[in-house]
């Protein structure tokens, strides 16, 4: 840990990049060190060829999905400054920081969480599930199992429970009524991503 | 033996007598009288001759029952038994069946005793029922005591351990929550370990202190390894109290999976200490090594390691067992049964914590198991099993409360026992504090004060302490009456100022209350692509978290587990897809649950449709399941949720049907033949040929109906129910506009819609009800507001008396068109007896409201009201006798009284023969004895579920009769 500052001293921006994201300088060492093992060339940034390189997440059946989260649109690369950003999404919401009435709602922040669950399923990137894409992400995480026409029922079923305003879609105030607290609390609560990383370092 | 065990019977009837005096103040007479005599009647009629000791005491506690007219009898029956003089007539047995006739005994006292405590709702919602129990104990052991001197019965350990215990575990490991189990599986493990250790040094320790500093009487013969060994067992949270009474407060899923996981997970660290403890007081503190010390720990790895490791080979036994048993289905629960006991069983023989080798056991094979065996074996297992347990810890509660009474097992000090239970309690809270302080480091959801409070509070101890406390050998622990009383004192003051407090305690704290929300589609959706999220993010970020190592271990179930344990035909089956009729079915099953509330709320909701309604918490039926399962269900949901692997089609047809109900009306047709597709090609140009026939024979039927049905209907006239025929008759006045529309009326007479009883039909025990439409002449009038339908339900008369006819008043469908519904009467299976009276009630109240009499028209007696759609819709009810559906408002009939239409009518049967061959298909598709065609389409089909319930279209016309089959699930 003697080298805390001086890794730190390399990366650029690291105090924004921590003010915006609540990471500790630690968790933005630990990740920049995964950054750089990621980064095979070395030339700084992240390609999808390397996320592909990941072998578990080849196997994950949205994993393309969550991999092109990272890349904004048109872009072929990701820097570090991003790539620390998308993952602290997944940051706990801690309710000890004191609150600065007028800072801009924090990356983590349960309707941030929810927003970035939202585009992976949302892929034309119009505001809405469409059935389409719902159904493909239930063709991906189903896989063979069950038929195109179950996949249909369970899609149509999942769009009317959740649709509203009943344009056979689901926008994201209807998203995030139908993600209740059991996944606030199941997903983004219990997983301890960011706090293993803590105790990791 | 014998007097005791006469006396004890008669005590309890006695006090069975008296406790209804006391708690059923609100009940109705008949109740009483019915039930003194239920328990009394054995009683008094078989052993008062025996009792020839104390004659006296059984003849004054009998006299003391001014209800129970059978002990006149019995008495009376056993003088007249005596006169027989020396040839026997007939033969005293007792010491053949004394065994099992007491066991089976005992059996009765525990389940009538849980029926009283739960005649007076207000009472037991404030009083937990172990409470009661341990009280009923007392009062038995007290009379038992007073009449013998001495106290035969006794809490056995052995009893308790063998036979008592693994019911209670073996249904709680069973239906553990697998996946909440093992999220908070961290907390549960360091609370069950450390916790449970802290609190039996500390509690040791301190004893001692106390002990030391004379606060304890001297006659307490204990040292620092005695305190210690009773530290150990009194430390421990025990789980049939915690199950007992947590199962009652409803507390938040996480608290209480922590609290009773580690009731559970404690038994090794208590199964060790405690023998680690008996032989260091064997051997004596002097020859105690250091070794000896670390052998503790390997013994305490080996007992809980081991144990574990029994329970999850059991539990891969188990799975693998049940897959092959497709052809012996109706011996699957035994598997079930037996494995896991056994899995308890082998863990004891080898001195491994047994607990924790059935719970895994359980948890290890639920999964496999469930997905294998039959549906009805699952109910059988899961009702079986609750039964089981709830029985064995009623008899637990009540044996505590006998044995307590016992002043020859224990010696009061009270240094001793008002310091223990500071102890306890203290270390209890400041233990819960700091492991939770420790674990809030790690946890994202931390634990708050409140459940800190809540954890301290419901770390009850029970039977589990007083079995062991038990067991001591007096020659060794010389203190151990001291021992025993205090553990005594210990249980009931947990079990009973904490189980009584707790539930003011989370009012008043406002502790996060259960939901008893069942998750939607999208929950279910979005929390499997939440998994993969999290899996992936932690992928990215390099970490081998939580997320990555349950991904690895799902990989690893796939890949090789499932394929393993779980049949071919279940292994292809996907979670998601499961859930998703999981859901299906519940919908399914809460809407014929409001079918009865469609009568007088006209509000149709989905439980599982979060943003459409406000969740209606439990529908009824499943709020009366939850409110009378009885103490140890741990998964309530299996019971109103119907998971299916091999009933497919049936849920298919649930969803259609559940879906059907909210869905705009176009997407009927497209669901309704994409969920008989699987019915194939063939059987659908089948179908498709019937249908035309049958149209076509309809076409011709048509003209000669009326007169038909004018014969019909005097036939049955002079037959007798000439009072129902009025009543009838009424209905269509209310139709008239319809009529008038509808020239074309089909009257079903009722007799055509019996079925031959003696055709092979599984559900024909239970009526179905169907509104078979002729084709409707005008179909403008068919897209009827669902309002304007509900409207019509709410009449009296078109709220037929059973279930069935409201659900055919159930609008969904008519904005179909003009396809009347159809509606089976299988719902009024779902609902319990007890409902059914309310069910009547309702219903009779509605009718006060019924319209005046209409002039009869007698052509069309039948001439239901739900012909509102355009199409003169009959309601071809069960019969008149047996629904008295279309009894509704019945002027002379005084059928205020609706039945339910369960049985069948012989009259229904005798006019069966005289059903014109024409009608048959009509009827066929709702009742069993179909016509070949039907029949064999149905066979087809099957097989047929049997929550129908709902109500369907028919996908196309109302000339189809095909499309009129009831709903077959």
């Amino acid at each position: 840990m003697g080298s805390t500052s001086s890794t730190l001293l390399k990366i650029p921006n690291v105090e924004v990049l921590m003010q915006e994201t609540g990471f500790s300088p630690a968790h933005i060492i630990r990740l920049h060190d995964r950054f750089k093992a990621l980064d095979k060339k070395g030339r700084g940034h992240l390609c999808p060829q390397d996320f592909g390189a990941i072998k578990e997440l080849a196997m994950n059946p949205i994993g393309d999905r969550i991999i092109g989260a990272f890349f904004s649109p048109g872009k072929e690369t990701v820097d570090f400054h991003t790539f620390v950003k998308i993952l602290a999404h997944f940051r706990p919401v801690d309710k000890n920081r004191p609150k600065e009435p007028n800072s801009p709602e924090p990356i983590n922040s349960r309707s941030n969480k929810l927003r970035f669950a939202f585009q992976l399923y949302d892929q034309d990137k119009d505001g809405k599930i469409s059935r389409d894409e719902l159904l493909k992400v239930l063709r991906a995480m189903l896989g063979m199992q069950v038929t195109e026409e179950q996949l249909e029922s369970i899609a149509d079923r999942t769009i009317q429970e959740a649709d509203l305003d009943r344009d056979d879609a689901i926008s994201f105030e209807e998203f995030r009524k139908v993600s209740p607290e059991i996944l606030h609390s199941r997903c983004f609560i219990k997983a301890p991503v960011i706090m293993l990383m803590e105790r990791d370092c | 033996m014998r007097g005791l065990s006469l006396l004890l019977f008669i005590t309890v009837a006695s006090d069975a007598t008296t406790d209804l005096y006391v708690t059923g103040a609100s009940l109705p007479p008949e109740l009483e009288v019915s039930a003194a005599p239920a328990v009394t009647s054995p009683v008094a009629s078989r052993y008062i001759p025996e009792e020839y000791g104390h004659p006296g005491i059984a003849l004054a506690r009998s006299a003391e029952e001014p209800a129970a007219p059978s002990t006149e009898d019995g008495e009376s029956s056993s003088h007249h038994h005596h006169g027989g003089g020396g040839y026997k007539i007939v033969q005293w047995e007792w010491s053949y069946v004394q065994t099992p006739y007491i066991i089976a005994s005992w059996l009765l006292v525990a389940s009538v005793a849980k029926i009283l405590f739960h005649f007076s709702q207000r009472f037991t919602t404030a009083v937990p029922e172990s409470c009661m129990l341990i009280l009923l104990g007392l009062v038995l052991g007290a009379v038992v005591l007073i009449a013998s001197k001495k106290q035969p019965y006794q809490l056995d350990p052995g009893l308790f351990f063998l036979f008592l215990l693994p019911t209670i575990v073996g249904d709680a490991g069973y239906f553990m929550p697998a996946r909440l189990f093992f999220d908070n599986l961290g907390a549960i493990l360091m609370y069950a370990v450390v916790g449970t250790l802290w609190n039996a040094f500390c509690t040791g320790f301190c004893l001692y202190g106390v002990k030391m500093a004379g606060a304890i009487d001297e006659k307490v013969n204990a040292g620092l390894m005695d305190f210690l060994l009773f530290g150990a067992l009194i430390s421990a949270v025990d789980p049939v109290a915690v199950l007992a009474v947590f199962e009652e407060v409803h507390v938040n899923e996480t608290l209480f999976i922590i609290v009773f996981g580690e009731s559970l997970l404690n038994d090794a660290v208590t199964v060790v200490l405690y023998e680690v403890y008996i032989s260091f007081v064997e051997v004596g503190p002097g020859n105690v090594y250091t070794a000896d010390y670390f052998k503790g720990i390997a013994s305490f790895l080996i007992v809980s390691i081991g144990g574990t490791l029994v329970g999850l080979i059991f539990a891969v036994i188990l799975a693998f067992v049940t897959r092959f048993t497709k052809k012996v289905r109706i011996i699957e629960p035994l598997f079930v049964f037996l494995l896991v006991y056994l899995a308890y069983l082998t863990a004891e023989l080898f001195s491994l914590s047994a607990i924790l080798s059935m719970t895994f056991c359980g948890i290890g094979c639920n999964k496999y198991v469930e997905a294998n065996i039959s549906q009805k074996s699952r109910t059988t297992v899961k009702y079986t099993m609750k039964t089981l347990a709830s029985i064995a810890e009623t008899i637990i509660f009540i044996f505590l409360g006998i044995s307590a009474v016992d002043k020859s097992k224990w010696a009061w000090d009270t240094g001793l026992v008002v310091s223990t239970l500071i102890f306890i309690l203290v270390f209890r809270a400041v233990g819960v504090a700091g492991q939770t302080w420790f674990l809030n480091w790690f946890r994202l959801v931390p634990l708050e004060k409140i459940d800190q409070v809540m954890m301290s509070y419901g770390g009850l101890r029970g039977a589990v302490a007083f079995a062991l406390v038990v067991l001591l050998d007096k020659e060794q622990v010389k203190a151990k009456d001291y021992f025993v009383a205090t553990t005594i004192v210990v249980v009931f003051f947990t079990v009973m100022f904490q189980g009584l407090t707790i539930k003011p305690l989370v009012k008043w704290l406002k502790v996060p209350r259960s939901t008893n929300r069942k998750p939607t589609i999208n929950e279910e959706i979005h929390e499997h692509a939440f998994d993969h999220i999290l899996t992936a993010v932690e992928d990215i970020a390099g970490l081998n978290g939580y997320h990555h190592w349950r991904d690895k271990w799902e990989q690893f179930d796939k890949n090789y587990l499932s394929k393993l344990l779980l049949r071919k035909s279940v292994y292809h089956k996907s979670e998601l897809w499961e859930a998703y009729q999981k859901i299906n079915i519940r919908d399914a099953i809460s809407v014929i649950d409001q079918g009865g509330n469609v009568l007088t709320s006209a509000r149709l909701s989905l439980p599982s449709m979060a943003s459409r309604t406000s969740f209606p918490e439990v529908t009824n039926v499943t709020n009366y399941l939850r409110e009378n399962g009885s103490g140890v269900c741990l998964d309530l949901q299996v019971i109103d949720t119907v998971p299916g692997a091999k009933i497919e089609e049936e849920l298919e047809t649930h969803h259609v049907l559940a879906g059907n109900l909210y869905k705009p009306r176009r997407r009927y047709q497209s669901h309704y033949s994409r969920h008989f597709m699987t019915v194939g090609e063939k059987e659908r140009q089948d179908r498709e040929v019937f249908q035309r026939n049958m149209h076509n024979r309809l076409e011709s039927f048509k003209s000669t109906r009326y007169k038909r049905h004018k014969k019909d209907r005097s036939q049955k006239k002079r037959k007798g129910s000439d009072a129902k025929e009025q009543d009838t008759s009424d209905k269509p006045r209310r139709n008239v506009s319809w009529q008038d529309k509808d020239p074309v009326v089909v009257p079903m007479a009722p007799e055509e819609d019996k079925h031959d009883p003696s055709e092979p039909d599984k559900y024909d025990d239970v009526g179905i009800t169907f509104v078979a439409r002729k084709a409707p002449e005008t179909p403008k009038e068919r897209p009827k507001s669902v309002s304007a339908a509900l409207d019509v339900c709410q009449s009296p008369v078109a709220a037929p008396p059973s279930p069935t006819c409201g659900e055919k008043n159930l609008p969904w469908k008519s904005g179909m068109g003009s396809l009347p519904p159809c509606v089976s009467v299988e719902a009024t299976k779902i609902i319990p007896i007890d409902l059914q009276q309310a069910w009547n009630q309702s219903i009779s109240s509605l009718e006060s409201l019924a319209s005046p009499p209409a002039p009869p028209e007698p052509q069309h007696p039948r001439v239901s009201t739900l012909s509102r759609l355009g199409g003169p819709v009959r309601t071809p009810t069960k019969g008149k006798s047996g629904g008295g559906v279309c009894a509704a408002s019945g002027s002379d009939t005084g059928s205020g009284q609706f039945r339910f239409p369960t049985g069948k009518e012989e009259e229904e049967e005798g006019t069966l023969s005289q059903q014109p061959q024409e009608m048959q298909p009509l009827m066929s598709s709702l009742r069993p004895p179909p016509p070949p065609a039907t029949q064999s389409a149905r066979k087809r089909r099957n097989p047929c579920v049997y929550l129908r319930s709902l109500v369907t279209v028919p996908p196309s016309g109302g000339g189809d009769p095909q499309s009129r089959r009831p709903t077959q699930l």
